[in-house]
């Protein structure tokens, strides 16, 4: 018997499946749910026992009655969720959502790009196409689960050739007193030579519940670019599986910085990136604050499936009270991969006695003709550096805000938006803890 | 304004400093010399408050407060400025922004609010100028990639900026070539008024050839076994210490 069965939501994510059956639904769609859901019912919810899990337990998290797809809110909150998620500053154009669900959007968006519902656009031949075809489920079984039972959800498609003048600002609002189950899944698809920027904050409105499995899949066409921002800063009592899986073809550049910031209880980050084609280029940086008893866990895998792709990986974290930190990041690179350069690093810093960090970067080559590094640290702030600080006058709280700034200053520098470097840079300091 | 009496510190269990004693009023300059290892950095370490150091006996007295009550921000706050012997490298942390924060916190210590960006500047250009110190190098992060008489002079660069009542220059020379070492010199003496003391760590007569101190100490093996002025500064460079270690091992003959 696998543990489970003594998780009520595993019975209700069950029969919900069974009603979704009776919903309409494009074939193509109803498949890939079904096929999904087989997969998921292999394995269940991971344990600590799946290697992938190895530091990260879920199944504590998921012991409440939670409400599922159909009795998950999904009306607007009568919270300012601007304020929650402003980026002071920043023109851009803003798409909400709440728990997985498009809002109407305030201003229009141009023409050259489009966000509609997935259920709006069901029948829509690009949705068809892409839809599930970047996602691999084998092993995934939060994915599995996603494509079997999503709800809500967006299809961001950006026109060939174009670009915009600000950055889209996707808030993403979670929002619920009692415990909800919310799993939207995404679709983002850049056509040829199209250039975008993406920001998504996921917040949530006070004492909120949410357990969040969200997939997004990301598609770059040839020559297509998209930097991707993710900015987690929602409160206390979520939870957060994100899967972003993302597919290059030929000359295309992807960026993604990713910033867990205090907050979720759990966040597992599972950031998958296929080098379907060559001559690609994929920045991947990330920055955790930990503080509490928050676990942060960001798994990674770079597939360099072709020749001259170049990776670049740089994550940073920053762990504060009894906070763990989980890196797991792997660089594959294939037999036809020749001429790969790969880079990864991971670099952490403990604030606390009782914070913890494991890293584990994996390096795997099968082609001979490659440049790949990769390395990993855990340090801790130096006496000398904050000795010479407050040697100067400066307090030793803003000596170890100057210091945690610093160090994460190899990632906050690679910002393209100096009002979001300004914003974190921000969030950093005001996480920094008073004296011991 | 400072009193040393009979100050004992030690690091890792080891005794360093064993009953030293030392007074130093406004308006002075004081040379500390003395063999390696004799305690003259850890003596300034002990008053700028690094915590690997315990002291186990004495007291320090600065401006009537108990110096090593103060913490070691708050000991800056007071006037106190020591110039490193070794500066750390800081990347990620830009030597101007540090400057002005460390100004800004010393400003609300005393009450003051904090300079505006454009007084802020212009005060920085004039102490550059003062100390001949490159503008390039105030952009750049804390000390990361400086030569060594680069981070020097950029010690002196933030004594200039911060004006204590009391700085410490661990062997500021040391690492400076020779014209380095004059304008350093030419720095401090610009620095000097009836109001605010010295006190310079060296091994080489040299630098007291352009500041000249108005006492000379000799430290050794934690304790200061000999004053006198200038003079005492020229005989150690003819004598060396030997002499006077001798002096000090008699009586347990
Ligand atoms: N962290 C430490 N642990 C153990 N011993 C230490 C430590 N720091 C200093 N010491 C010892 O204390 C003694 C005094 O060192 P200090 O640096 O004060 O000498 P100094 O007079 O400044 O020498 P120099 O002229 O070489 O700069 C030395 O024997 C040194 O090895
Ligand atoms: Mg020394």
């Amino acid at each position: 018997m696998t543990p489970q069965v003594t998780l009520p939501i595993y019975d209700d994510l069950l029969k919900d499946f069974s009603k979704l059956e009776m919903k309409a639904e494009h074939e193509q769609i109803r498949q890939k749910r079904r096929n999904a859901l087989e997969v998921f019912k292999r394995t269940g919810f991971p344990t600590r026992k799946h290697e992938d899990w190895k530091y990260t337990a879920v199944t504590p998290y998921l012991q409440a009655n939670f409400r599922t797809n159909g009795s998950v809110p999904i009306a607007p909150v009568a919270v300012d969720y601007l304020k929650l998620a402003a980026i002071p500053g920043l023109d851009c154009y803003r798409v909400v959502t709440v728990n997985g669900v498009l809002q109407p959007t305030e201003v229009a968006l141009p023409s050259n790009v489009k966000i509609r519902s997935m259920a709006e656009a069901q029948e829509d031949a690009g949705l068809l196409k892409h839809f599930g075809s970047v996602s691999v489920l084998d092993k995934a079984p939060f994915a599995a689960l996603n494509t079997a039972l999503f709800a809500h959800g967006f299809f961001l498609e950006m026109d060939a050739n174009t670009s915009l003048d600000k950055p889209i600002h996707l808030v993403q609002v979670l929002s619920s007193d009692a415990h909800a189950f919310v799993q939207p899944r995404n679709l983002v698809v850049i056509h040829a030579g199209a250039n975008a920027t993406l920001i998504e904050s996921v917040v949530s409105t006070p004492g909120t519940k949410v357990f969040v499995n969200s997939v997004t899949e990301v598609v770059l066409k040839e020559n297509a670019q998209l930097q991707h921002y993710v900015l987690q800063m929602a409160e206390k009592e979520t939870q957060l599986i994100q899967q972003n899986d993302v597919s290059q073809s030929m000359h295309s550049l992807y960026s993604n910085y990713t910033f867990s910031l205090p907050g979720s209880s759990l966040i597992r980050n599972n950031l998958n990136v296929a080098l379907d084609a060559q001559q690609t280029e994929t920045h991947l940086y990330g920055l955790y604050l930990g503080t509490g008893n928050q676990l942060i866990d960001n798994h990674s895998l770079v597939d360099h499936k072709m020749p001259h792709c170049n990776s670049n990986e740089m994550y940073k974290g920053v762990l504060m009270d009894r906070a763990t930190g989980v890196f797991n990041g792997k660089v594959f690179v294939q037999q036809d991969a020749q001429k790969t350069n790969a880079f990864q690093q991971n670099n952490n810093l403990l604030l606390s006695d009782e914070a913890t960090i494991n890293s584990k970067p994996q390096l795997e080559i099968f082609a001979d003709d490659v440049k790949c590094s990769h390395g990993s640290t855990v340090g801790q702030l130096s006496k000398e550096s904050m000795f010479y600080l407050q040697s100067r006058g400066i307090s030793e709280q803003s000596a170890r805000a100057m210091l945690v700034n610093a160090f994460a200053f190899d990632v906050t520098e690679k910002i393209g938006i100096p009002q979001l470097e300004k914003f974190i840079n921000h969030k950093i300091t005001a996480h920094i803890p008073a004296l011991n | 304004m400072l009193s040393i009496k009979n100050l004992q510190a030690q690091v890792e269990d080891k005794q360093i400093l064993k009953g030293l004693n030392l007074t130093i009023n406004p308006g002075e300059v004081h040379a500390i010399m003395g063999p390696n290892g004799s305690g003259k950095s850890s003596l300034a370490s002990v008053l700028a408050g690094r915590d690997a150091y315990e002291v186990t006996g004495g007291e320090v007295e600065f401006y009537g407060k108990d110096l090593l009550e103060l913490s070691p921000e708050d000991r800056a706050r007071e006037g106190l400025f020591l110039a490193f012997q070794y500066p750390v490298e800081i990347p990620g942390v830009s030597n101007i922004n540090f400057l002005k924060t460390a100004m800004n916190e010393i400003r609300a210590y005393k009450g003051l609010e904090p300079l505006d960006a454009k007084s802020f500047l212009k005060l920085s250009k004039e102490k550059q100028q003062l100390v001949e110190f490159d503008a390039k190098l105030v952009n750049r992060c804390l000390n990361e990639g400086f030569s060594g008489g680069e981070k020097k002079r950029n010690e002196i660069f933030q004594l200039a900026m911060l004006e204590p009542r009391l700085a410490i220059l661990d062997e500021t020379d040391s690492g400076l070539d020779i014209d380095a070492l004059r304008i350093v010199a030419n720095g401090v003496n610009a620095l000097r008024s009836k109001d605010n003391a010295f006190v310079v760590i060296t091994h080489y007569q040299r630098l007291l050839d352009y500041i000249v101190p108005d006492f000379v100490h000799v430290l050794f093996d934690g304790k200061i076994i000999k004053s006198g002025t200038k003079v005492l500064a020229l005989e150690l460079e003819e004598k060396g210490y030997d002499w006077l270690k001798e002096s000090v091992h008699a009586p347990i003959v």
